[in-house]
């Protein structure tokens, strides 16, 4: 399979801080790659450098074949790049926008119409509203059709999905999946780890360093330790008692439950018993399967 | 071709659509010439006079009634008493009190010297020059016109050239073309392109196959346009408005201000590719060019009466060469010849300017 982008033991400082450490990934033309991380993981460096913006202090970076300093002005034309903040006119039309972008790339909408018909289709009702008054799920995906006029080999997108509702989520996943087919490699970021199981590989990066490059399934089922997801009434309350006993390895709180982790093999009625003792009520404790954010929380632990 | 008039295009609906923008385009500069030319003037005008005439005869009161029909002055009364001369002066019904000596009776008899005293309300230092010049003036002429007083003495009269009537508009209009243009297109550039930084819309650009050149030449034909109307407005509103005559070649001032514009437009490229920020800017425009140009380019305060340094320092404003060069062909009426200093200098300020923020024009983000 040919290589899209190959990135090569990257470091770069930004300021005082080492955003990136010795970074290796290599994406596949036509895979949907994803970098999965928190903010403040070096995400938004790793796309500057891809794009081009940030010139690495060590390492090389390639892009369908260029090197990032010496070939940039050859990747310039070549990928597409939605950053993480909107980044469009916001007191010129959705079509205005549209065009101009078109015509920086010296196109027009109507030569790659195709491409971005799916998802213009569904902001053209609204082509003569100012970019600034969209909705956000509007708004990224007159943002993602500006990335893809000039028909991209590349389609770098930096957290796109941040600050939009579950269901445009939802559709811009579907719509990324639509692309792939095209045969357009895509390098995706996001915080979201729900997100991360849409992807064909991901790399689970922190502090600027990557934990794990795999396929999101096999991430998940590297976790071989037996999860326990604990619900209480008062939920802080019962994570610090928890933490407090011997035999848990790790406690982590995600959204209403808990996911607690052991040294040994855990006894859930014992558990139970022992957290009533405590005086915690309302609980209920299953065993689940473990997902992609089990995993990172245990790679970032170690 | 088709990409460059696609982002000129753009310039324009920014420019348009925000209302602020426009008011500071189009609004400022009409506002400015027209408050600097009519409100804000150093001329005398309407300066009230009142007398003490001790002595009153037939010559005091045909010089009164002179005075009075001279255009600067108004003559607002009679002081009966020496206490009535400092009060009318305290209480600010008189600018001026003429006290006609005793002498004044005896005048055009051999062996007297007949005595005005002028009492004038200095507060304003320079207020209270002119109007003492133009007062003495106004009295010498009397005495030198046979149909009022005896023509007996010599008078020396002082011929006013280029601004005969001492019109504070014919040293304003330059200075405020000097600054306008300055400001203004230096501002507004600077602005527009650290926007796009700010919210982060240089960064696609960037990443896109379009050249920094293009990107910053599209963003100056807008502003560029809008200045040349806005010297368009000065010139039409000076002419018409202000009576300010054209003495030397139209079309020599204009090409020499489109130079400067080029120049103003230069500096604001040069301030956005240093500031991140809108308002810093905004500031770095005020700061760094309206003050100097206000303060040290020869506009309010002459530059020859500054001291040596700020000389040195005013000669590194464009200001200061704009205005010189502008009013030798405007209101001297000099050819395009006299003034090739003036364009050597801001040619070359532009040749550099413009190097300088090309080079520093960046590429990539750091």
């Amino acid at each position: 399979m040919a290589t899209a982008i190959n990135v090569n033991n990257v470091s770069k400082r930004q300021g005082n801080v080492e955003a990136l450490k010795g970074v290796n990934f290599s994406v596949n033309r036509g895979e949907l790659y994803g970098l999965i991380g928190p903010d403040g993981a070096g995400k938004t460096t790793m796309f500057r450098l891809l794009t081009t913006l940030l010139v690495p202090d060590e390492g090389t970076v390639t892009v369908d074949g260029f090197d990032t300093v010496k070939d940039y002005e050859a990747i310039r034309s070549r990928v597409g790049y939605m950053p993480g903040r909107f980044s469009l006119y916001q007191d010129l039309t959705v079509e205005e926008n549209l065009k101009f972008f078109a015509s920086v790339f010296s196109t027009t909408i109507e030569e790659n119409y195709d491409l971005i018909k799916d998802i213009y289709a569904q902001i053209e009702p609204f082509k003569h509203r100012r970019a600034g008054k969209l909705s956000g799920g509007m708004k990224q995906k007159l943002a993602l059709s500006c990335a893809l006029v000039h028909k991209p080999s590349v389609l770098l997108l930096d957290e796109p999905t941040t600050g939009v509702d579950p269901v445009s989520r939802y559709e811009f996943w579907q719509m990324l999946h639509k692309l792939k087919e095209e045969n357009i490699t895509i390098v995706v970021s996001t915080p979201y780890m729900d997100e991360a199981k849409m992807c064909d590989r991901i790399a689970l990066i922190n502090h600027g360093q990557i934990l794990k490059i795999s396929t999101p399934k096999d991430i998940a089922d590297d976790f071989n330790d037996a999860l326990l997801e604990v619900k209480g009434e008062n939920l802080y309350k019962l994570m610090l008692e928890i933490r407090k006993m011997r035999t848990v390895k790790s406690c982590y709180s995600f959204g209403d439950s808990l996911h607690v982790t052991f040294s040994e093999t855990p006894d859930t009625e014992g558990f139970k018993k022992e957290l009533s003792e405590l005086g915690q009520g309302g609980l209920t404790i299953t065993p689940i399967e473990a997902g992609i954010e089990d995993s990172y929380m245990k790679l970032a632990d170690e | 071709m088709k990409k460059m008039l696609s982002f000129i295009r753009k310039e324009f609906y920014h420019i348009f659509r925000d209302k602020r923008t426009m008011l500071i385009l189009i609004g400022m500069p009409m506002v400015q010439i027209i408050l600097f030319g009519f409100a804000i003037s150093n001329d005398v005008k309407n300066v009230r006079v009142a007398y003490y005439a001790p002595h009153y005869n037939n010559d005091i009161q045909k010089l009164v009634a002179k005075i009075d029909a001279n255009d600067y002055f108004i003559v607002v009364g009679k002081c009966t008493t020496k206490e009535d001369i400092n009060h009318a002066l305290l209480s600010g019904k008189a600018d001026i009190v003429a006290y006609f000596d005793r002498d004044f009776s005896k005048i055009g008899k051999k062996g007297s010297t007949p005595t005005v005293n002028l009492i004038i309300d200095a507060c304003d230092p320079n207020m209270a020059t002119m109007e003492s010049t133009i007062l003495t003036q106004v009295i010498n002429d009397y005495f030198k016109n046979p149909a009022g007083g005896t023509g007996a003495l010599l008078v020396p009269h002082t011929r006013l050239l280029y601004n005969p009537s001492m019109e504070s508009s014919y040293n304003f209009v330059p200075g405020i073309m000097g600054l306008i243009l300055m400001v203004i297109c230096a501002m507004m550039t600077s602005i527009s392109i650290v926007r796009e930084k700010e919210v982060g819309t240089m960064e696609v650009l960037l990443v896109s196959p379009s050249r920094p050149m293009g990107i910053i030449f599209a963003k100056m034909v807008p502003y560029f346009t809008i200045s040349c109307l806005n010297l368009a407005t000065i010139l039409v509103l000076s002419v018409f408005v202000l009576k300010l005559p054209i003495a030397g070649s139209l079309i020599g001032l204009i090409l020499f201000a489109m130079l400067y514009i080029a120049l103003a437009l230069a500096f604001g490229l040069l301030i956005s590719t240093i500031m991140k920020t809108q308002v810093s800017a905004m500031l770095v425009s005020m700061m760094g060019l309206l003050m100097p140009t206000m303060l040290l380019s020869g506009m309010i305060y002459p530059v020859e009466n500054m001291p040596a340094i700020l000389q040195w320092i005013s000669a590194v404003i464009p200001a200061r060469w704009f205005i010189t060069a502008v009013r030798k062909v405007m209101i001297q009426g000099l050819p395009m010849a006299a003034i090739v200093k003036e364009i050597a200098v801001i040619g070359g300020m532009l040749i550099i300017i413009t190097g300088l923020s090309l080079k520093n024009f960046k590429k990539r983000l750091e």
